[in-house]
């Protein structure tokens, strides 16, 4: 394993690598095709480099713990907005995720229907290419329209187009309190529903997402997630329950730390965490979500971000794709054993013009093929 | 501003291109008589002027893929234009250059509020955007000032902000999808009605790259409804680093107004003698606005005058009405209108990290006198996007260029702070030879890759972003014997 502990040392690493690199951050998210090949570690880059609190802007090497950031951005009463996945139990891993992986795999939350995906609070990266050229873009202010946004390019390109050595984050304050809407029994279809009007009402849902299996109790159930001021939530509970009145009784989960459980719990995806098979990522049109669900057999699904994202548990091996064709989206295979990954394309197919694009990118971005080769094939 | 030469071999084929434009497109909309050309000869960065050499103003996609076919068989620079709002030149043609204006596509081809967005033609209208939706209560976040004429194809070529980014975001953050169209007529659909991308976020990379890409004639954007209401308060201070703290610390206490606006002693003198708002007359202005229902709103301004009040105000006003907001915001809102009064001027954008704010101003107050040209400064303090106003006239022989030199000092200066060159109106012509300023040669090499994959000959809007010294050799390239 090679563990630059410098910016410089990591260029000097890719520039000389006699064969393909595996990257790996806190190795966490393994997610993709099987990539081969010795194994570069980013994280001997570690710490924050610079937190300006009033400026809501975070600086942080790309091997630094997300929990180091975390507790870092508390201490400040501030947090991540994207409120990112921790994948170690969905995926059975171990380790600590890092900054740079959470940037890489662009992974985000339950809040990502309100307040926007890892990406969009990206504002700065540093990363060396597939040739060792040390290259930064954006920076570390909130509005940058100066040239190209390469940040948005790295976020979610999991390490194949560069290794991540700085990512630049912009924070938002922490909100006083939270409490979460809870309506039972609702078929996927009206829950769709449910959560659309909640999300087009003005009161602000910063999650919606839709069980309809037991996760937390017996029952289907269909929660939206309020943060703020005391008084703001307490108001927006009652708005919210007359907006949502006619699709059924609403219990209203108002303690802050059991409502924090419970989207944590969703986050995680912990209704799969136990259960056998694969587990597929599919980001939808909310509305089109229960027909595709609906053709999936044999399957256990999650609706978080409205109906915007399904999370289909499927029998080892089940392509999902079939029953997204008619239906704008793409799925991604997120836990299924080296095997399969290998069958199938972990990421959705592209259009041939706009797969064409995404080769010719990583052909210029990593021309010796060495970064995470063939992990997003 | 130096723009490349233009090539004869285009010049001298004028007539056989313009037969070909008009084999795919009706008649009117091709423009080729020189009288008619002039009136694409800029946008709205006027100092610089070149008529095209033909401007054509497309309905469809289909028709848009035939001119970019031809465009790109005939070796010929096309240049993108929305409504030719764009401040930094990004429209500017060259006279070997077909403008592709987007202003006939303007259509809502579908509206979903269950699934919170739109798909509009292009060249629609920011503010229509939000128009056409309104009488659900929705709207379309990003706000450029210029919002009643700008279109969303520039508003996505140069990743446009506006007033109220501090809480939804610019236009990559707003922007769902696109179907554009490649340099080849090759029509591609990148995102859509759904979240993120599968796989690399190309939709984040053509936000902002200044129609050097592709030509995006299709959007779907994120609508949201609107909130009950708003109401801003404002404040005046004695000192500049005074507001600077105040605004640190409104942040810092875990509000988060959507929009918080600065205005320095200049701006304030020029507003209120142009709008007579009622300002008070110090060294800095601070509005702040937030939004929720009236109980939520309350609550929010009570924390944000209790910290306002910390810092010593000489003015703290809140707006009880919707007539008292509007006085508020008369004065910010009239700024560019003023300061077009009392002289011409030139805006820049570059941002800055908000903790830099005193010691920036500091500075430009510097630099404007060593130059003898007066700078007022109003701008986006909660995310540092500020917009010095250099004044200078026109018509005197080299101020202009002494005007520029200034600005290009203040955006220096921003650099070193920790900022950038350009925080919402793109790079263009205007900030094309300060790139280097901001990023080494390895930077802007990966950036110029980008557009060698979509475009390998060069030929969507080349002279801009990119210093003409660095991107030299991929605009000039050998063209095979016809």
């Amino acid at each position: 394993m090679i563990s630059p502990a410098t910016e410089t040392e990591l260029a000097e690493a890719v520039a000389s690598a006699k064969g393909p690199l595996r990257i790996m951050g806190g190795g966490t998210r393994p997610i993709g095709k099987p990539v081969a090949g010795q194994v570069l570690s980013t994280r001997g880059l570690s710490g924050i480099e610079l937190y300006e609190p009033g400026a809501l802007t975070i600086v942080v090497k790309a091997g630094t713990p997300v929990a180091e950031v975390e507790s870092a951005l508390a201490a400040e009463n501030q947090r991540l907005p994207f409120e990112p996945m921790d994948h170690r139990g969905l995926l059975g891993t171990e380790g600590d995720p890092t900054i740079g992986g959470v940037a890489a795999a662009n992974v985000s939350g339950p809040r990502r229907i309100q307040a926007g995906a890892c990406r969009d609070y990206m504002l700065g990266v540093r990363f060396v290419d597939g040739t060792g050229t040390v290259v930064k873009n954006g920076g570390r202010v909130m509005k940058n329209v100066t040239g190209y946004d390469l940040v948005k390019l790295m976020a979610g390109s999991y390490g194949t187009l560069g290794v991540l050595s700085e990512v630049s984050l912009k924070v938002l304050p922490q909100t006083d309190t939270q409490a979460t809407l809870m309506i039972h029994n609702l078929s996927d279809s009206h829950a769709v529903q449910a959560m659309s009007a909640a999300l087009g009402s003005p009161y602000e849902v910063t999650a919606a997402a839709h069980t309809p299996f037991s996760m937390m109790g017996d029952r289907a159930m269909t929660m939206l997630r309020l943060e703020g001021f005391e008084q703001s939530v307490k108001y927006r509970t009652d708005q919210l329950k007359d907006v949502l009145a006619s699709f059924g009784d609403i219990t209203v989960e108002d303690d802050p730390d059991k409502s924090a459980a419970i989207w944590k719990a969703s986050r995680d995806v912990m209704g799969f965490k136990q259960a056998e098979g694969d587990v597929w990522r599919i980001s939808v049109k909310p509305t089109d979500a229960p027909d595709i669900a609906a053709k999936l057999t044999d399957t256990k699904i999650f609706y978080d971000w409205g109906g915007g994202l399904i999370w289909a548990l499927v029998t080892q091996g089940t392509d999902v794709r079939a029953a997204l064709n008619e239906f704008d989206g793409h799925a991604t295979l997120i836990r299924a054993s080296e095997e399969t990954r290998h069958q199938m394309a972990v990421f959705h197919p592209e259009p041939a013009p706009v797969a064409m694009i995404s080769k010719g990118l990583r052909d210029r971005f990593d021309p010796n093929n060495i970064l995470n080769t063939g992990l997003m094939a | 501003m130096e723009m490349p030469v233009p090539d004869t071999t285009i010049l001298s084929k004028k007539a056989r291109i313009v037969e070909r434009l008009l084999q795919v497109l009706p008649k009117t909309a091709v423009i080729h008589d020189e009288a008619e050309t002039k009136a694409y000869e800029c946008d709205a960065l006027t100092a610089y002027k070149c008529p095209p050499l033909a401007a054509v103003l497309p309905s469809t996609t289909e028709e848009v893929a035939a001119v970019l076919k031809i465009c790109h068989q005939e070796n010929v620079p096309v240049v993108p234009r929305g409504a030719g709002t764009s401040l930094a030149g990004g429209a500017l043609p060259t006279a070997d250059s077909v403008i592709l204006g987007t202003a006939r596509m303007n259509q809502v081809l579908e509206t979903d509020y269950d699934n919170r967005f739109i798909r509009v033609q292009t060249g629609r209208t920011n503010l229509s955007v939000t128009g056409a939706v309104e009488e659900e209560d929705f709207f379309y976040a990003p706000d450029p000032s210029s919002q009643l004429a700008c279109a969303i194809a520039g508003n996505i070529a140069m990743n446009s902000g506006g007033a109220h980014c501090l809480k939804y975001g610019v236009t990559t953050n707003n922007l769902l999808g696109v179907k554009m169209v490649m340099i080849d007529g090759t029509i591609v659909d990148i995102g859509g009605a759904h979240l993120d991308a599968g796989g690399l976020d190309l939709l984040g990379v053509i936000c902002g790259s200044e129609g050097q890409l592709g030509v995006v004639t299709e959007a779907t954007l994120r609508i949201l409804r609107k909130p009950e209401g708003a109401r801003p308060v404002l404040m005046g201070f004695n000192d500049n680093e005074v507001a600077g703290a105040c605004v640190a610390d409104i942040i810092k206490a875990g509000v988060l107004p959507v929009a918080i606006e600065f205005m320095d002693r200049p701006c304030i003198e020029a507003c209120e003698a142009f709008a007579r708002a009622g300002y008070p007359m110090c060294e800095a202005l601070l509005i702040v606005e937030v939004e929720g229902s009236d109980a939520e709103i309350d609550e929010q301004l009570s924390v944000i005058m209790d910290i306002a009040r910390k810092h010593n105000p000489v003015e703290l006003r809140e707006a009880k009405d919707a007539d008292e907001a509007g006085r508020i915001w008369l004065g910010r809102k009239s700024a560019f209108g003023a300061m077009g009064q009392i002289n011409d001027y030139m805006c820049l954008d570059g941002t800055i990290p908000v903790s830099s704010l005193p010691y920036v101003l500091k500075r430009i107050g510097e630099m404007s006198k060593d130059y003898g040209l007066d700078v007022a400064n109003v701008f986006h303090a909660g995310d540092g996007n500020m917009h010095p106003l250099i004044l200078f006239n026109a018509n005197e022989p080299g101020q202009l260029e002494l005007c520029e030199k200034l600005g290009a000092d203040i955006l220096r200066l921003c650099v070193e702070a920790g900022g950038c060159l350009t925080g919402e109106h793109g790079v263009g012509i205007e900030k094309r030879d300060l790139m280097f300023d901001q990023f080494s040669g390895d930077d802007l090499e990966a950036q110029m890759a980008v557009k060698d994959v979509f475009d390998p000959k060069w030929l969507l809007n080349p002279a801009k972003v990119f210093p003409l010294s660095a991107s030299q050799s991929r605009r000039v390239q050998p063209v095979a014997a016809e």
